[in-house]
């Protein structure tokens, strides 16, 4: 009896599901998902998406955002991916600029307008933020008990003495969380204080690394003490064990991570079907697991958090200092990168020389003060602060047009080119480093 | 009589064979690298505004500080790990073919597990044991309060690449010495020479055709290596500053494909000065029969000495095997010697997962480098033994492999073969697994080509004019003389394409298509990316090293016994 109920029924759903919009829920077939998430993430999804909807088949390609965007971009004419999946907002920025991403509206309720002071789905609906990500600082216990360390707690602690040679970062151009972590404390302080505050910092680094992973990595095997990282990467990496702490200093900016469907997808109904799956209780609930924790968006998910859980929707003070401006960051994109390539990245010895001179001289006038010393100290924070560009020049399209994409036109004049402006950006950083470093050490001779 | 010579001579005046052979390997070659590289190395040549054709963004590198300091960096890095590499490799050589010695077999498989090794994975566990806080700068800095600095700047890329690459020259030295006529060294010592003035005079001079192989592939493929210095975040070098650049800012900005076709410039260079070195100069050696040195015994104080350096050297060579063992079973490895606690946790973790891989890379690689010896014994031949014209370019454009970066290759076949459909199925040519394969060949086909180059280079000529005289066709004469007498160097060929495609992943990463058809490098690759810890990767790379280790002994156990069978065994 209940056989043939249950036979009834399965018609009913198979007929239901064949003639309308139900049809979509029940999705089966071949997903193609292009990812730079971990596989500590995917996986865990994958699972948990499988189990829900035994009959899509979800396939999850890794390659980092660049590469992604790159591949996608290559393979627009036959297009083979269903979904984008990555953090970094620009990304999915430069796809929807080229027209690769498509609209979908989620059926998710409950997922507010704004995490932090940054909005969690692009206006056009070209893509959703579905986890959110906070910028800070992680460091290596052991490694800071041997070395004597105190803990750091704002960026700007970074910049002292004591830190020399302990701290990296990965190069904005090469990872767009650190970009966002850069260009938040550019306008958490203002173009001129903030890059100063970033050179300041830069004087202490160990390495920049070319992978963002690069940087948690390095603090979990002891290879550095301190890093700059996104915050999943510090959360995960101790709730699997690591001696590893981590703090979001005050300007920081919470971030959502986003998911987009690719225009052309050959599997639409089942990338709907993931979007929404992810954003459902049962798939953020995923991002709470230890090799994962990632802030979820959905508000009611917390509850279920473990306790001491960062929850940008309770405490409000997360990210709330900065008011992220996306348009402005947009405007320098490129430019922001290439200056800290040029000054900092591949100047990196030049300023830690010039940075270990002032940290000498500041020290040895703590002890003895001299004013000629003092004023001689002051012009060589100044010689490395000193920026080849204003805010203004850095927003202006004349000068990013040297950076962007590709040329609109063959009548679209570029006033210089990529390699000639960063030659001379390099040049003014060289320059000014070694200027820097000569004042340091005349005012470390006169305060002797 | 006279017709029959009439008819030879003429038949040996048209040689279709070769020329078939030659246009096929042409084509392989434009279709799968000069046109896909081609395509993006265009944009080097190209005004950015006008899309006209330009020279000034060469102008602009040689203005550039970076790119400049770039350039000497990596020439820096490059002649000083051939000088180390030479430094670990001659020894090894040396010992194992010139003197009755325990274990030669072992030393000579264990110098090859080196290239087994990802290089971005060798250099994880590298800076784990040498790095400033590593095993033994920490150990030092508790017992003695010093450090030392292996693994600092320029110094880390030198270190791991020779010990990554070094066996490039011990492979080709190492087959060079065996073809030496035993009779070459008796005659010199007969006449009074011996020890170091005997090797230094007469071994080295004959093997140098191996040497310089050898010394040539590691000097190109460090020019040109990227895994390391990037993992290391030494960014002031020539390919990591192509990557980036390409990687990061695209089409936008010609810099990136400007340096790849410096790249390409230097490697072709490089090859033409030790074509140099080599030019006038006849290293083949007739009698075979008793070929390959005498073996002597050694006096009790040479063995152990003898040992001592070859242990040191075993030991620096696999500490990046012995690093990726202990963090695969590492729970926690964090600023201490040694990890925590050990576990086999990560074990479990891959074994399910990585059946896949493992048959998708023995079946890419096998078949790479079997299409690599293929077409690499093909040129060598042509090059060496044919008069066709132009057979020269086939060379150089195979050699050109070496430094065509693999994201500029993965990046040009996405661009070439994405069009073009499958037959029947449909699909993308490019996402087609063969086209991993090609990829493969094409990147590792310079390591069998130089190989094969050095052993027909050691095959006189004389013993084919003998073979034909007696009336063997060409085709025979090439199949029963002329291939089992290079089978060495054929070996060395496909043993070192096989092992480095078994571990690539810069082209594969563009081209994988689906996680089905995924090598292991790529899951290597996923499982490294992981804040959880690394252990999962490090068992993974393991696994990679056992197999692909075993699948390498294996061809060589093959193909030994192949050459014993023939009766060549010395």
């Amino acid at each position: 009896m209940s056989r043939t109920l249950h036979g009834v029924a399965a018609a009913l759903a198979v007929l239901l599901a064949s003639s309308t919009a139900a049809f979509a829920q029940d999705p089966s077939g071949k997903l193609v998902v292009v990812t730079s998430f971990p596989k500590d993430l995917t996986s865990a999804f994958q699972q948990a998406f499988q189990k829900a909807y035994p009959k899509v088949t979800l396939e999850v390609l890794n390659r980092n955002t660049n590469a992604g965007v790159k591949y996608l971009q290559e393979t627009a004419s036959n297009n083979g991916t269903d979904l984008f999946w990555a953090s970094a907002p620009d990304a999915f920025e430069v796809l929807k600029g080229a027209n690769l991403l498509q609209a979908y509206k989620p059926k998710v309720e409950g997922i507010p307008e704004k995490v932090g002071a940054y909005p969690i789905n692009d206006p056009e609906g070209m893509y959703a933020g579905f986890a959110a990500s906070g910028y800070g600082i992680m460091w290596n216990s052991r490694y800071m008990k041997a070395n004597e360390l105190p803990a750091p707690k704002e960026w700007s602690d970074l910049a002292k003495p004591v830190y020399y040679d302990h701290v990296a970062i990965s190069a904005p151009s090469r990872s767009g969380t650190t970009h966002l972590t850069i260009e938040t404390i550019l306008q958490g302080e203002g173009w001129e204080k903030g890059w100063r505050t970033n050179k300041e910092i830069a004087g202490n680094y160990r390495t920049i690394t070319e992978r963002s992973f690069g940087v948690p990595d390095g603090v979990n095997s002891g290879s550095f003490g301190i890093g700059i990282v996104i915050d999943f990467f510090a959360l995960s990496s101790q709730a699997s064990g690591f001696p590893v702490e981590f703090v979001y200093p005050t300007v920081t900016t919470i971030v959502p991570a986003n998911i987009g469907i690719v225009k052309n997808a050959p599997n639409k109904a089942a990338a709907e079907t993931f979007v929404d799956f992810i954003l459902s209780p049962q798939g953020q609930e995923v991002l709470l697991q230890p090799a994962i924790r990632r802030l979820p968006v959905n508000p009611a998910t917390y509850a279920k958090a473990p306790a001491d859980y960062p929850n940008p929707f309770k405490d409000t003070s997360l990210g709330s200092q900065v008011n992220f401006d996306v348009e402005v960051s947009q405007a320098r994109y490129n430019v922001v990168d290439a200056l800290f390539d040029q000054l900092i990245t591949f100047q990196l010895d030049g300023l830690k020389a010039a940075t270990r001179a002032i940290h000498q001289a500041d020290a040895a006038l703590a002890k003895k003060p001299n004013d000629k010393a003092k004023a001689l100290l002051a012009e060589a924070r100044d010689l490395v602060a000193a920026m080849p560009v204003t805010a203004q020049e850095a927003a202006d399209p004349q000068l990013s047009g040297a950076f962007t994409v590709e040329r609109k036109s063959a009548t679209d004049a570029v006033p210089e080119r990529q390699a000639q402006v960063e030659q001379k950006w390099a040049a003014f950083a060289k320059d000014n480093y070694a200027a820097a470093r000569k004042k340091a050490e005349e005012a470390l001779a006169l305060a002797r | 009589m006279t017709s029959l010579a009439l008819t030879r001579e003429s038949i040996a005046r048209v040689r279709p064979g070769p020329a078939v052979a030659a246009v096929l390997i042409a084509l392989f070659l434009l279709l799968f690298l000069v046109v896909p590289v081609v395509q993006v190395i265009f944009v080097a040549f190209q005004d950015k505004t006008t899309g006209s054709f330009t020279l000034i963004n060469f102008v602009d590198f040689f203005r550039n500080d970076l790119f400049m300091r770039s350039f000497w960096n990596s020439f820096y890095v490059s002649a000083m790990s051939v000088v180390v590499a030479s430094a670990l490799a001659l020894p090894l050589a040396y010992l194992t073919t010139r003197f009755e010695f325990r274990g030669a077999v072992l030393i000579q498989s264990l110098g090859i597990i080196p290239l087994i090794m990802p290089p971005f994975i060798g250099a994880v566990a590298m800076q784990l044991l040498f790095g400033r806080n590593g095993t033994v700068n920490l150990l030092l800095r508790d017992h003695f309060g010093i450090s030392i600095p292996f693994m600092e700047g320029l110094n880390g890329v030198i270190f791991v690449q020779s010990i990554h690459y070094f066996p490039f020259i011990l492979i080709n030295l190492s087959a060079s010495l065996k073809n030496i006529d035993r009779a070459m060294e008796e005659s010199a010592q007969n006449l009074g020479c011996h020890g170091f003035r005997l090797f230094r005079r007469i071994v080295f001079p004959l093997a140098m055709p191996g040497y310089v192989a050898g010394a040539s592939l590691v000097f190109i493929k460090v020019f040109d290596d990227l895994g390391t210095p990037l993992l290391l975040n030494v960014n002031d070098m020539l390919a990591p500053q192509a990557y980036l650049r390409i990687s990061s800012i695209g089409i936008a900005d010609p810099m990136g494909y400007v340096i790849s076709v410096v790249l390409i410039v230097c490697s072709l260079l490089a090859l033409w000065v030790s074509a140099l070195a080599m030019k006038g100069k006849d290293y083949a050696t007739v009698q075979r029969g008793g070929g390959g040195l005498a073996r002597r015994r050694m006096k009790p104080l040479e063995l152990v000495a003898a040992y001592a350096v070859v242990l040191l050297i075993l030991v620096l060579v696999l500490a990046p095997h012995i690093g990726l063992t202990l963090l695969s079973f590492a729970t926690i490895w964090s600023f201490s010697p040694f990890p925590d606690a050990f576990t086999m946790k990560h074990y479990g973790t891959v074994f399910l997962e990585s059946g896949q891989y493992i048959t998708n890379t023995l079946l890419y690689a096998s078949l790479a480098a079997l299409l690599d010896v293929v077409i690499g014994t093909a040129i060598a031949y042509l090059v060496l033994r044919s008069k066709l014209p132009g057979r020269q370019w086939l060379d150089y454009i195979a050699m050109a492999a070496l430094a065509v970066p693999g994201v500029v290759l993965g990046i040009g076949y996405l661009r070439s073969f994405y069009d073009v459909p499958m037959p029947f199925t449909g699909q993308p040519l490019s996402g087609f697994w063969l086209i991993l394969v090609f990829a493969l060949a094409i990147r590792r086909l310079p390591y069998a080509l130089r190989a094969c180059t050095a052993a027909l280079q050691q095959v006189s000529n004389s013993l084919e004019e003998a073979a034909e005289n007696l009336g063997a066709t060409k085709l025979r004469t090439i199949s029963r003389v002329v291939v089992p007498l290079m089978s060495g160097g054929i070996l060395a060929g496909f043993v070192t394409s096989f092992a480095t495609a078994a571990v690539e992943l810069s082209a594969t990463i563009m081209l994988v298509h689906s996680q089905s058809d995924a090598p292991l490098a790529y899951g290597l690759y996923v499982y490294m990316q992981s804040a959880a810890g690394r252990g999962p990767g490090a068992a993974l790379g393991v696994f990679a090293v056992v197999i692909v280790g075993l699948g390498t002994y294996l061809s060589h156990v093959i193909i030994e016994r192949g050459r014993r069978e023939r009766g060549q065994d010395h």
